[in-house]
C-alpha cells in the first residue's frame, strides 16, 4: 500500500513546488493521492489543478464557499461525477496504489462509500435499505445477510432504535435517523473510505451531534472525507482541512494549524468571515 | 378612483361567475350522461342481460354476456401487447434517453396519440386482418394495444421523473449499475403511479369502437380462442343502437350503462391506488 508521504514529497509531487501546505503538516499515510486534477462541466472548468493527499483513517474536512468545487471534488473520488452528462476529468487519483479511473466502477464504489446532503433512504424497509449494497455486490444470503445488516446498523449507532422495526418503511424514520440509516447502508459493504457530502445540512443540532460522534468511532474502520459549510463543524470533527476557493485548493493542513495560523490570506479571510 | 374600483370588482365577479359556470357544465355533462344512461338502460339491465347470449330479433330477453367477456379478452390482448412496449419506452425516456432521440420519441408518441382511432383500425386491418383472411380477437386487441402505447409511455415517464434523482444516486453510489438502480429503486418508488397510468389508459381504450369495426368485428355467439371475430361492448352498442328494432335499441342503452360503469370502476380504482401514497417518496 501507499508509502509514507513526507513533507518534501508533498511539496514536490502534490503541490508543484508551490507551498500551500503548512510548515507544520506532519507526514501521514495517504489513502488518496490526487495530482493535477482538472474537472469540466461542458466548457466550464470547475476544478483547477487540484493536488493533495488524503490521510488514512483520519477525518478530512473540505471547506469553502458555495460553488467552490468542494462537492465536485468529492464526487470525482468515487466517480459519481461521471453520472452527469458532458463532464470531463483530467489528472490522476490513486486509491492506495491503484488508479481509480482504471478500476471497475462497482469495486471502486464498494471501496469508497458515499452519503449525501439530503437523507435519501430508498422507499423500502429499513432492512432492505441496509442490505441493498450487499445484494448488489452479491455473496450475502439469509443469516449472513442479517448479521451484516445488524453489524452496519450497530456501527451507525442506529441498531437500538430500529431493531424492532427492521421490516418497517425507512421513510417512517426521522431525518437524523434516515441519515444514519444512509450511513449504515454505505457501511454495510465495508468501505475503506466514506465520503460525506454536507451530511448534516438538513438536520437539527441534536441529530448533527449524533452524526459527528459517529464519525469519531468510524475513523477506526475507514478514512472519512466530509464536505461542510460549517467551519465550526470542520473544526470540531476533522483532523485535516482543505480550503477550496473558485475551483482551486488554496490550502491544506492539519485542522488546528489551518484554523489558527493559516498561511494564505484567502484562508484567513474566509475563516474570519470576511467573505463566503 | 371609486369608479375604477367598482369596475374591478364587477370584472372579478363576472369572471368568477363565467369560470365557475364552465366548471359546473363540465361536471354536469358527466352527471347528465350517467343519469340518462341509468334511466334509459336500467329497464333492460338484469342478471340475464349480464349472463346470457343475444337472442334473435323478435325474441324477448337475451343479454350481452359474450360482449362483456369479449371486451375483457380484447383488453387482455391490448395489455399484453401494448403495456410492455409502453412501459419500456417510458423507462427509456425517463432514465436513459439522450436529448435529441428522446425529443423525437416524445414527439412521435404525441403524434401517435393523435392518430384517429378509425385510421388505427384500418392500419391493423391491412397488416393483420388481410393476411389472416378474417377478423379476430387478436387483431382487435392489437389495435387497442397500439392505442395504449403512447398513453402508457407518457404517464410512465412522468411518474418516473417525479422520483427524486437522489434515490438513483444513492443506488449508484453503492455500486449498482444504472439499470439495476432504476429497476430496484426508481421503478418501485414510482410503481403506484405507473400502475395508475396503465389502468387509466385501459379505461381510455375500453370504449373505443372505431378500431374494432375493422379488426375484431362482432359475433353473436361465444368466440373461443383468439383467432375468431369477437363481440365487444362498444361495437355491440353501435350495432344495436342503429338497428331498426326497438328492443335492440333498448338493450344498447343497457350496454352503454354497463360499459360506462366498468370504465368508471377502473378509473376510481386507479385513483384509489394513487391516493394511497404512503410508500411514495416524499418531496
Amino acid at each position: 500500500m501507499g508509502a509514507v508521504t513526507n513533507l518534501s514529497s508533498m511539496r514536490s509531487e502534490a503541490n508543484r513546488g508551490e507551498q500551500i501546505t503548512g510548515r507544520l503538516l506532519r507526514s501521514f499515510e495517504p489513502k488518496f493521492r490526487v495530482s493535477h486534477l482538472n474537472f469540466y462541466y461542458g466548457a466550464v472548468q470547475a476544478l483547477h489543478d487540484i493536488s493533495l493527499a488524503i490521510p488514512q483513517n483520519q477525518i478530512t474536512a473540505l471547506i469553502g464557499p458555495s460553488g467552490c468545487g468542494k462537492s465536485t471534488f468529492l464526487r470525482t473520488l468515487n466517480r459519481m461525477s461521471e453520472t452527469i452528462r458532458h463532464t470531463r476529468v483530467e489528472g490522476e487519483i490513486l486509491l492506495g496504489d491503484e488508479d481509480i479511473f482504471s478500476m471497475d466502477l462497482v469495486t471502486l464504489r464498494r471501496r469508497v462509500g458515499m452519503v449525501f446532503q439530503k437523507p435519501n433512504p430508498f422507499p423500502k424497509t429499513i432492512f432492505d435499505n441496509v442490505a441493498y449494497g450487499l445484494r448488489v455486490n452479491g455473496g450475502y444470503r439469509g443469516a449472513a445477510l442479517a448479521d451484516a445488516v445488524e453489524a452496519s446498523l450497530r456501527r451507525a449507532a442506529l441498531w437500538d432504535e430500529v431493531k424492532d422495526q427492521l421490516g418497517k418503511s425507512a421513510l417512517a424514520l426521522s431525518g437524523g435517523q434516515q441519515q444514519r440509516l444512509c450511513i449504515a447502508r454505505a457501511l454495510a459493504v465495508n468501505p475503506e473510505v466514506l465520503l460525506l457530502d454536507e451530511p448534516c445540512s438538513a438536520l437539527d443540532p441534536i441529530a448533527t451531534a449524533k452524526i459527528e460522534d459517529l464519525m469519531f468511532t468510524l475513523k477506526e474502520y475507514c478514512t472519512i472525507l466530509i464536505v461542510t459549510h460549517s467551519m465550526q463543524q470542520a473544526a470540531r470533527v476533522s483532523t485535516h482541512t482543505g480550503f477550496f476557493l473558485l475551483g482551486k485548493l488554496i490550502e491544506f493542513n492539519e485542522t488546528d494549524i489551518l484554523f489558527k495560523k493559516p498561511l494564505r490570506k484567502e484562508t484567513e479571510d474566509y475563516i474570519t468571515g470576511r467573505f463566503g | 378612483m371609486r369608479y375604477r374600483s367598482i369596475w374591478r370588482k364587477t370584472v372579478s365577479v363576472l369572471m368568477l361567475g363565467v369560470t365557475g359556470l364552465c366548471a359546473l357544465v363540465t361536471v354536469s355533462v358527466l352527471v347528465l350522461i350517467l343519469a340518462y344512461l341509468a334511466v334509459k338502460g336500467w329497464h333492460d339491465l338484469s342478471w340475464s342481460f349480464l349472463t346470457q347470449l343475444p337472442k334473435p330479433v323478435g325474441e324477448a330477453g337475451g343479454g350481452m354476456a359474450n360482449a362483456i367477456v369479449g371486451s375483457g379478452k380484447l383488453l387482455l390482448v391490448a395489455v399484453v401487447t401494448g403495456v410492455p412496449v409502453g412501459l419500456m419506452a417510458g423507462i427509456y425516456l425517463a432514465e436513459f434517453g439522450g436529448r435529441t432521440f428522446s425529443f423525437m420519441i416524445r414527439y412521435t408518441t404525441d403524434l401517435l396519440n393523435g392518430v384517429p382511432s378509425i385510421v388505427m383500425g384500418i392500419f391493423i386491418y391491412t397488416i393483420v386482418v388481410l393476411p389472416m383472411g378474417h377478423f379476430s380477437a387478436l387483431a382487435g386487441g392489437l389495435a387497442l394495444g397500439v392505442m395504449l402505447i403512447p398513453i402508457v409511455v407518457r404517464s410512465t415517464e412522468e411518474f418516473l421523473r417525479a422520483v427524486p434523482g437522489t434515490l438513483l444516486e444513492g443506488a449508484l453510489a453503492l455500486g449498482a449499475s444504472r439499470w439495476r438502480g432504476v429497476a430496484t429503486v426508481v421503478i418501485p418508488a414510482a410503481f403506484r403511479g405507473i400502475a395508475t397510468g396503465v389502468l387509466l389508459s385501459l379505461a381510455r381504450v375500453a370504449g373505443e369502437t372505431a378500431p374494432l369495426l375493422f379488426t375484431s368485428f362482432s359475433n353473436r355467439y361465444w368466440s373461443p380462442g383468439w383467432s375468431q371475430p369477437i363481440a365487444s361492448l362498444p361495437v355491440m352498442i353501435y350495432t344495436y343502437a342503429i338497428s331498426p328494432y326497438r328492443s335492440w335499441r333498448q338493450q344498447a342503452w343497457a350496454a352503454g350503462f354497463v360499459l360506462l360503469a366498468l370504465v368508471l370502476l377502473v378509473n376510481i380504482g386507479a385513483r384509489v391506488i394513487l391516493s394511497r401514497r404512503h410508500s411514495v417518496q416524499r418531496g
